[in-house]
């Protein structure tokens, strides 16, 4: 029974490091890419001379804009965040704790649901018309709008969640102390969901820094965040593997950071987020 | 320390402000972000825009939209169509490896679950148009690593993205690629919060590890995995970036999906009363689906609770 059990914990275990193989190698594959030259990509030479001539181009080249296309999506990406969590958070607290109107709750968190998973792209074109209509077509502002709205109703899922682990108890004695609500929130709520507001900012900067159906048809050439500069890379007449390899690379860094440095607050985010 | 009356007011207005002040921006946002949108969608669906300098100009022509939709655009039916399709098989391929990776992995090392956990992060969080890129590289018929591998074993060469038999098929693999991981961490989080003792009762019961699986673990599972099947399946509804990258629906219609219909009909045709009728019918149709998967859980959630 014993050696039983064992061996087939071996053979499931090898199933799931084959996978880790299955995501790795094609990783590994485009990294190794980003390091070659055009003709060794198309001849397909396993062990070719590097170079840094991909990641020259795309950042220092005159047609290349790719360092630029990074700032945009870092701009918009940490704007949106920022502006995400501070509305998650105070909402959270007063939807978890302070009891508001049942069918405030209701109404909110329910459309809250409904919105995070329709298609994006059955928003995109009202908000195309609402934000050219406005003028803002193009701007920053329009970006950061359209990222804040897609990731409210995950923080704020995340962020109730987080808030209700906080005992019913210390808010009932602070408040017993004479504090407000507001009071109550500053020095209780705020550092006791940092670890909370971690995760769920991990998650928000990550959709947000991934979005491409919104910045596609919302940016323009100056305000193209770099998913949709690597989308361009692949239309272009002559496709530049190397240097579609490379930007690749360049905006997978974010999420790399936090895998090494988060991945606690990462996993956290997901599971909360998922079962809800 | 005594509260006297005049803070016990001040304490009571400062209060009532905090409740409403908290709550008006998540709900100004979402008032006037998504949901004016959908009005906005049913007013523009009913009507034709023209833009002239960068104002629009709308004509009011009544249900000639919907009319054409449900008459005249095989394209988005056939979208539908294929969006359904890959929303069924990718999901239930996930399913069954992730579930099947959680059940193997669970009594691994810690050191082990860690490490794996690391990898299987990297498809959730790198950006999904970086995956689009990637595997239309791999893929590629005549420079891509699946066929150079292939033929290095003497398997035939496949137009993978290019071939409307494949190109679906090769959809749904990088689709599965994608997502297993996540079916994985969230199945093996649910295994690892079922009760231990619940296991070592059956132990006396169970004749071996399947009967275990059949009548402890699964029954167990049900409700993770009717929450994921269900809600994975609602947003594989959202798959857009990949196919961009990949095949942007083609060739012909073989990987069309609702996104790309509205996509291309709002702003590649600008042809903004037809798109809003397409983004409405959608919004429609996912919406009820939602409601639908949140009665059949929140029902069996009820059940388990009286039970």
């Amino acid at each position: 029974m014993n050696a039983r059990r064992s061996l087939g914990g071996i053979g499931g275990n090898m199933m799931a490091w084959g996978y880790a193989l299955i995501i790795l190698g094609p990783m590994i594959w485009i990294l190794s890419n980003s390091f070659k030259r055009q003709i060794d990509i198309l001849m397909g030479t396993t062990i070719a001379p590097v170079t840094l001539s991909n990641y020259q181009q795309i950042i220092d080249s005159r047609q290349s804009q790719f360092l630029w296309n990074l700032w945009n999506s870092a701009v918009v990406s940490v704007t949106a965040t920022f502006f995400v969590m501070v509305i998650a958070t105070v909402a959270a607290f007063t939807l978890a704790r302070l009891q508001p109107p049942r069918w405030v709750t209701f109404i909110l968190l329910g459309w809250a649901l409904v919105f995070h998973m329709l298609p994006t792209l059955t928003f995109v074109g009202s908000w195309y018309v609402m934000f050219t209509s406005a003028g803002l077509h193009g701007t920053y502002t329009a970006l950061i709008l359209a990222q804040i709205v897609q990731g409210l109703p995950m923080a704020l899922f995340l962020m109730i969640g987080f808030v209700m682990n906080i005992p019913r108890e210390l808010v009932q004695a602070a408040r017993l102390d004479g504090c407000t609500y507001g009071q109550v929130f500053r020095h209780l709520i705020l550092p006791l969901s940092m670890g909370g507001m971690a995760a769920a900012g991990a998650l928000t900067f990550i959709s947000a820094w991934s979005d491409f159906a919104v910045a596609l048809n919302l940016s323009n050439k100056d305000t193209m965040t770099a998913p949709v500069a690597i989308a361009t890379f692949a239309q272009e007449h002559q496709i530049l593997y190397g240097q579609m390899a490379a930007a690749s690379m360049l905006s997978m860094l974010p999420a790399l950071a936090f895998i090494m440095f988060g991945q606690r607050f990462v996993v956290r985010g997901l599971l909360a987020g998922a079962v809800k | 320390m005594a509260i006297r009356p005049l803070d016990a007011v001040r304490i009571e207005r400062a209060n009532l402000w905090w409740r409403i002040g908290s709550l008006a921006p998540a709900v100004i946002i979402l008032a006037a972000l998504s949901i004016w949108p959908v009005f906005n969608l049913a007013y523009l669906s009913l009507a034709d825009v023209q833009w002239a300098s960068g104002a629009a100009v709308v004509e009011f022509v009544g249900w000639r939209n919907f009319h054409e939709l449900f008459t005249g655009e095989p394209v988005f039916w056939a979208g539908v169509r294929n969006t359904i399709v890959f929303a069924i098989c990718a999901v239930t391929l996930q399913m069954i490896f992730g579930f099947t990776m959680a059940l193997a992995v669970r009594r691994a090392s810690k050191l082990g679950r860690n490490v794996l956990t690391a990898i299987f992060l990297l498809p959730i969080v790198i950006p999904p148009i970086v995956i689009g890129a990637m595997w239309r590289l791999l893929l590629g018929r005549d420079f891509g690593m699946v066929n150079f591998i292939f033929a290095s074993v003497g398997l035939p060469q496949i137009d993978w993205l290019g071939d409307p038999q494949f190109a679906l098929m090769s959809v749904i693999i990088v689709d599965v690629w994608h997502w297993t991981p996540f079916v994985f961490l969230l199945t093996l989080a649910g295994l690892e919060s079922l009760d231990q003792e619940v296991f070592d009762a059956a132990k006396l019961d169970v004749k071996n590890r399947w009967q275990e699986l059949r009548y402890v673990t699964i029954p167990l599972m049900m409700p993770t995995i009717l929450v994921t099947l269900a809600f994975r399946m609602i947003l594989s509804f959202k798959v857009f970036d990949e196919i961009y990258l990949l095949t942007g629906g083609g060739p012909g219609t073989a990987t069309e999906v609702i996104n790309f219909s509205i996509n291309r009909v709002f702003f590649a045709q600008d042809r903004v009363g037809m798109g809003s009728a397409m983004s409405l019918v959608t919004i429609i149709g996912v919406a009820a689906m939602i409601v639908c998967a949140n009665l059949v859980v929140g029902r069996r959630r009820k059940q388990r609770t009286e039970a």
